[in-house]
């Protein structure tokens, strides 16, 4: 009974967008079917460029959670960090490009080259993977196997890292603006990403900059694809992933493995905060909203799978962007506030039909 | 007399005096003591005795009591508060009889505990935990950014509609003080009443065998429900009290960094004794305002930041020594005394890690 209902949920929601949903009328007002754009059928380019905010973000999305579920995949470690660790990423990433452009003025996209969007990201996932290795060899090493002992550990380490950034950053910052108590800031995009590519559908014209971002997201997938199936390294790791204790037991050190898995999976918490800092900003409660990004994308998608990270993050990018743009618009305060809700809806319909998420396996 | 006797009746004669204390705590103590500290200590402690309840009994570590007990805050602020000139601008302002809201709220909190139960009722372990942290913080961003009930801006006056049977607690703050208290030993009675009842000890079982206790004919699902349900109850509460003794309501009060400090006082109060949930309450708060009055406005000497810096570095000792909190040591100290009249047995785990896998 509770999956007919949701799957008509389903359903209507998709009915809704396609063909129910309005164009708003010429006096204002509206009805429960009354949308900013109308149906898909109504307004073709408004609902393919709302598929296409879906698909980047879903990029971006990936990146970060891929790192978290690689982490949980392998160790069982649920890194309440990561979002921090993103925090962090975000702002070192920030002050190198402020120092290498010559701080003190705003930067205007059109400024940066590639070499100055490159360099900064690198450092900052060098330096966000060497701390998240600290982290696990100095606190998470020798308590392996007590899933809740580390989930708490990696709390206060989150606690400790959010403030100390909040304390200390953002430092060099364009005059009128206030330095530290982790104000907002922007990484700059390459110049060459600032412009629109016209796609020749429906008249409409996207940012090269988002599709930028999807690109990354799909680069790193397939990246972590190679690296875990045509690798040898890869292959000690999905043995670890099945059975930590055969594969040790087979003469493969798998400390060393471990070590490299969350190097690896922190550093794509910095690399998602380069390329989110770059299409929005970096400040101060973004480490709990990229901890929630991440937590939804693999309860959705199963941990520690990386088709799972995959396919979570295009549901939860895609139901992300249609909340906000095909919500009604009755009244003065309905109903694209609500979307938030859409996220809780989205959780409960795919763990009423599996529990452990799309992608995962039983516990 | 054996040693768990002279255990129990320690903690019997604790109990006494500190019941005792707490009944005379307004004479004892200073105004802002009785507000500020023993006040809030035992409202968080109603919260983070709804969370231990869950963990210790039901084997659900749940980060969503802190979203709970904000819905049910908000859900009074929202229904109590009226629309007069000069008076309050933020939320729906319905001016009901301020009763009936708490009623309302109460029952509305506990019906979205169900739904958030039931979502959750086949997660176990480290799923359940992040599942539930997701509660809180989709609780947190629906009620930042829906303007119609309070948006971001905090909903105030709460506390001066209050039913009849409470009365003035906006000004007379040793009344909010016993009410706190009452409220407090009910939820401590009710939690060790329903432990001892057949769907508690049932509810036990599944914690530690929800295979067995499904194959032998219990509904895993519905009894986890249920249980979630009960610590829905327990966390509005507690969310009731907040709301009436902050006066306010905002959505920090149910952000990433209260749902943390929830965890940190169970967790320094021990995850595994419901009388922690309000010693560890009472440290957290004292330390809490000892601390922030000695930390100068620019952050703390050498590295900077502010009372967070601290309480992480605290917590990450505390988790690393006696990972089952203060209760947990107090534990530990009779099991010593114990074994010293015993040769020594060799165990194969550390109580650690006994204590961590059984609450996982």
């Amino acid at each position: 009974m509770p999956r007919v209902a949701a799957a008509a949920l389903v359903v209507f929601a998709v009915l809704y967008v396609l063909v129910i949903a309005d164009p708003p009328g010429e006096f204002g007002g509206g009805t429960w079917r009354t949308t900013n754009t109308g149906s898909a059928l109504d307004d073709p380019s408004s609902f393919l460029t709302t598929v296409l905010d879906g698909l980047t973000f879903a990029g971006l999305l990936f990146i970060v959670a891929s790192g978290f579920s690689l982490i949980f995949g392998l160790m069982r470690v649920v890194n309440m960090a990561h979002g921090a660790f993103y925090l962090l990423g975000g702002y070192i990433a920030y002050e190198v490009q402020q120092r290498m452009t010559g701080s003190g003025f705003g930067l205007q996209p059109g400024e940066v080259n590639t070499l100055e969007w490159v360099v900064p990201w690198l450092i900052a996932m060098v330096c966000i993977g060497v701390f998240g290795l600290g982290v696990q060899q100095l606190l998470l090493r020798w308590n392996q196997g007590q899933d809740l002992r580390q989930a708490l550990i990696t709390i206060a380490v989150s606690v400790i890292v959010a403030d100390q950034v909040i304390a200390h950053f953002p430092r060099t910052v364009p005059a009128g603006i206030q330095p530290y108590g982790g104000n907002a800031v922007s990484i700059s995009w390459p110049g060459w990403t600032n412009r629109l590519v016209d796609l020749h559908v429906g008249g409409v014209s996207y940012s090269l900059s988002r599709f930028t971002m999807l690109g990354l997201g799909i680069v790193v997938g397939i990246v972590l694809w190679l690296w875990l199936h045509q690798t040898k390294t890869g292959l000690v790791i999905r043995a670890g992933v099945d059975d930590r204790q055969m594969t040790s037991a087979l003469g493969i050190n798998i400390q060393t493995t471990f070590a490299i898995a969350f190097l690896v999976g922190s550093a794509l918490a910095a690399f998602g905060a380069v390329v989110g800092g770059s299409q929005a900003s970096i400040a101060q409660g973004r480490d709990g909203e990229w901890l929630l990004f991440s937590l939804i994308v693999v309860i959705i998608g199963g941990m520690g799978s990386l088709a799972g990270a995959a396919v979570g993050s295009v549901l939860y990018g895609l139901v992300f962007a249609f909340a906000v743009a095909y919500l009604p618009i009755t009244g003065d305060n309905c109903c694209s506030q609500y979307s938030v809700v859409l996220t809780f809806v989205l959780m409960a319909l795919v763990l009423a039909f599996r529990p452990q998420g799309l992608f995962g396996r039983a516990a | 007399m054996t040693l768990d006797a002279t255990k129990t009746g320690a903690e019997r004669a604790i109990g006494v005096v500190a019941l005792v204390l707490a009944v005379l705590a307004p004479l004892l103590f200073s105004d802002f003591w009785l507000n500020s500290i023993l006040t809030q200590a035992l409202i968080l402690g109603i919260g983070a005795a709804s969370l231990i309840f869950l963990s210790a009994y039901g084997g659900m570590i749940s980060l969503a009591q802190t979203g709970l007990m904000g819905i049910a805050g908000y859900a009074l602020a929202n229904m109590v508060t009226q629309r007069v000139p000069g008076g309050e601008t933020k939320g729906l302002l319905l001016g009901w009889d301020p009763m009936l809201a708490l009623v309302l709220a109460i029952l509305l909190t506990v019906g979205i505990g169900l739904v958030f139960g039931a979502v959750a009722s086949r997660s176990f372990g480290i799923y359940f935990l992040m599942l539930t942290l997701t509660y809180t913080v989709i609780a947190f961003l629906f009620v930042g950014s829906v303007t119609l009930i309070g948006g971001f801006s905090p909903v105030a006056g709460v506390d001066r509609y209050t039913p009849g049977f409470i009365g003035d607690i906006a000004n007379d703050r040793t009344r909010l003080y016993y009410i706190a208290l009452i409220t407090a030993g009910f939820v401590y009675l009710l939690i060790r009443y329903l432990i001892r009842t057949p769907f508690g000890i049932s509810m036990q079982g599944i914690r530690d065998e929800p295979v067995r206790m499904a194959s032998l004919g219990y509904n895993v699902a519905l009894h986890r429900t249920l249980a979630f349900g009960i610590g829905a109850f327990v966390a509005a509460l507690g969310g009731v009290l907040y709301a009436w003794w902050f006066g306010q309501l905002s959505p920090t009060t149910m952000g990433l960094d209260a749902t943390i400090q929830l965890l940190i006082i169970a967790v320094v109060g021990g995850l595994r004794r419901i009388e922690g949930a309000w010693l560890g309450a009472l440290a957290f708060i004292w330390i809490n305002n000892e601390v922030t009055n000695r930390i100068p406005s620019d952050g703390l000497p050498v590295i900077g930041g502010t009372f967070n810096t601290i309480i992480g570095f605290v917590f990450l000792a505390l988790v690393i020594v006696s990972p089952d909190g203060l209760m947990g040591l107090w534990d530990r100290m009779w099991d010593a005394a114990r074994r010293r009249g015993r040769p020594p047995q060799v165990d194969m785990e550390t109580p650690e890690e006994t204590a961590m896998a059984s609450s996982s």
